[in-house]
């Protein structure tokens, strides 16, 4: 993908709803002072872990949170100081997916609309709650069941039956925005729905590899839930394999 | 419950594996009275299907009762007798709404690894490997059959078992098969494949208008059933030049419609065999298209030739310039079992065609491992083994 120019949002012509840049998807260490946190950090988890002892553990500790520091290019620390040592851009990953839904466009509109409704598709999403005609908090899972991420967002944009975009809050887990749009498919083919969801990484070089990584599996959830979606509007219950029998695996 | 699970090339075992439940409101569960082996089961056996995991139930062509149903089934109650077709479909996307069953948008969980391999990703099949959707197959004794409103068919009174279980799959295939040929009054059709697709193939020709069906095999007793029960002339290929007989047969004009009952694993004779098999081999292709090659040759000028034998991948020395200089038709595709089995269990039970000599053993599942490798080495005239769980 990263070897094209263009962006499918690009060619689509649809908007970048940006999310914003705060938190861990903003670098404010320079890249001489994360190499000298990476190797330090390293060192120091390295040694903490050999002592079986309390203090072993919390030099492991400290060599983690450099580590971290020096792998995302973002220190807390830096941030409550209001220091900054980066002069590198922030990086915005947007992944842009269509599907043509058998079924009217505003009914499937209204389905998207209901914010509520979004983790009965999104699998990643553990719940969704309105709280204001614009507000809603938002929790996904991490894969792996390693915990949850929260958020809160804001539809920043809505025309009924064509579009809805929104963005999280600034001092998210994640920075994530996300942006539908629902046209008349052609023939009376029923409605197509084009998504560009975007989010932060962990910003700078290592960041970018992180995302580099990461993206097609992101992109693998876009698509994924599109079709999900797409299931669900067109036979009210999303396809599923999981919890049938099987033999010795 | 009793289940029979792939566990790798050539390895089925009969396994005890949980009952299966209602997992979504189409949902239904039929305890599956008969269940037959099918050629494209082979496939899978031989490891050229990939996505296949230990433990995996098969097995897809299937009757039986339906004992649950979920919630949202209008058209089912339970003590139904049914035949379900093989291919899933929802009935609610574009495809099923035009009878393209096969095809369907969401009857597969599992779309991005037909995406990768194809583009698009089609329909589920049951026990057909996980790019097929990796739902649990029928050579048990109960299966969950979702869309179960769609998929599952009551036999009607008077039509048996052992003739309404082939209206799951060969049937509907080989009815297909003829039907994309496009036969108009006095056509000659050939079939090449003489198992239960091809059979059927040869039958379904007559009832849409064929003049004349000349079936291709080289196991003397299919060929004999071809000619019994489906009035067809039949040629072994091991025997004579196929391309010179049909030319010779149709006055030097070749026959109209050629059907490919057969598949990726064609078997032929001589250097173009061991070609074939040793590229397949080494995956340097994933079929073995001599059939498909022979039927592209074999055909007349502006003909049809119609596919329902199983590709996965890759062929190789596929004759692109005689098909093209020869303007023909090329249709082929998985069956759209809910297109066709409607009207052919009515004309089963009209006694049109009665596919039940195609059963030529039927056994219990405890026995399906031998009954698979009696079928694949087709020993003792077998051309279908049943399964009674």
């Amino acid at each position: 993908m990263d070897t094209y120019k263009s962006k499918m949002s690009d060619v689509l012509d649809t908007q970048h709803i940006l999310p914003p840049a705060t938190g861990s998807s903003h670098m404010n260490v320079g890249t001489t002072e994360r190499i000298a946190s990476v190797v330090g950090g390293a060192l120091m988890a390295y040694y903490g872990l050999r002592k079986p002892n309390f203090g072993g553990l919390i030099l492991a500790a400290a060599g983690g949170a450099l580590l971290y520091r020096g792998s995302t290019g973002y220190c807390p620390m830096n941030s409550m100081v209001g220091r900054d040592t980066a002069d590198e851009q922030d990086i915005s990953i947007d992944i842009t997916r269509s599907l043509t839904i058998n079924r009217p466009r505003s009914e499937v509109y209204q389905f998207w609309r209901q914010l509520e409704n979004l983790p009965q598709f999104m699998q990643h999403l553990q719940d969704v709650r309105q709280q204001g005609p614009k507000r809603s908090h938002w929790v996904a899972r991490i894969p792996k069941g390693v915990g949850t991420v929260e958020w809160d967002a804001d539809v920043v944009q809505e025309e009924t039956d064509t579009l809805i975009a929104w963005r999280s809050l600034p001092g998210s887990d994640v920075d994530n925005a996300g942006e539908v749009r629902f046209m008349d498919a052609p023939a009376e083919r029923g409605t197509v729905v084009q998504a560009t969801i975007s989010y932060r990484p962990p910003a700078g070089a290592v960041g970018g590899q992180l995302a580099k990584l990461l993206n097609p599996a992101f992109e693998q959830m876009v698509k994924n839930d599109l079709h999900r979606f797409k299931q669900l509007m067109e036979t009210g219950e999303v396809t599923t394999t999981e919890g049938q029998p099987a033999g010795a695996r | 419950m009793k289940a029979l699970c792939w566990n790798g090339i050539n390895d089925l075992r009969v396994e005890r594996v949980p009952d299966p439940s209602i997992l979504n409101p189409g949902d239904a569960i039929v305890r599956v009275t008969m269940s037959s082996v099918c050629g494209s089961d082979l496939h899978l056996l031989d490891g050229y299907v990939p996505t296949m995991k230990a433990g995996d139930i098969i097995g897809h062509e299937f009757m039986g009762e339906v004992v649950e149903v979920g919630p949202g089934v209008k058209k089912l109650v339970k003590g139904d007798r049914v035949v379900v077709g093989s291919v899933l479909g929802c009935g609610g996307c574009e495809f099923c709404q035009t009878d393209q069953w096969s095809l369907c948008d969401n009857s597969n969980p599992n779309p991005e690894i037909l995406e990768k391999a194809y583009g698009y990703s089609g329909a589920g099949i049951f026990g057909y490997s996980h790019a097929f959707g990796g739902y649990a197959g029928s050579h048990a004794e109960y299966i969950r059959v979702p869309y179960a409103d769609n998929g599952a068919f009551k036999v009607p009174e008077g039509v048996t078992d052992d003739a309404a279980v082939f209206t799951s799959d060969a049937f509907p295939t080989g009815f297909m098969a003829a039907d994309m040929c496009g036969i108009e009054p006095g056509d000659t059709v050939v079939v090449w494949g003489a198992g239960g697709v091809g059979q059927m193939a040869m039958q379904s020709a007559w009832l849409l208008g064929a003049g004349r069906v000349i079936a291709i095999d080289r196991f003397r007793d299919r060929l004999a059933k071809a000619k019994q029960f489906a009035k067809a002339e039949t040629l072994n290929y091991e025997e004579v030049d196929i391309l010179e007989a049909l030319k010779e047969m149709t006055g030097g004009r070749g026959p109209d419609r050629c059907i490919d009952a057969v598949g990726m694993e064609a078997h032929t004779t001589g250097v173009e065999q061991y070609y074939d098999k040793a590229k397949q081999t080494l995956r340097l292709q994933t079929g073995r298209p001599a059939v498909l090659r022979q039927a592209i040759m074999a055909c007349r000028k502006g003909g049809t030739v119609s596919i329902v034998g199983v590709y996965g991948g890759l062929l190789d020395k596929f004759p692109m310039g005689a098909a093209m200089n020869k303007a023909l038709t090329l249709r082929m595709g998985q069956m759209f079992a809910q297109k066709y089995i409607p009207q052919l269990l009515d004309r089963v039970a009209a006694g049109e065609v009665d596919p039940s000599y195609m059963l030529t053993h039927k056994w219990g599942l405890d026995h399906s491992p031998e009954g698979y490798k009696m079928f694949k080495e087709k020993t003792d005239d077998c051309m279908r083994v049943v399964f009674t769980p």
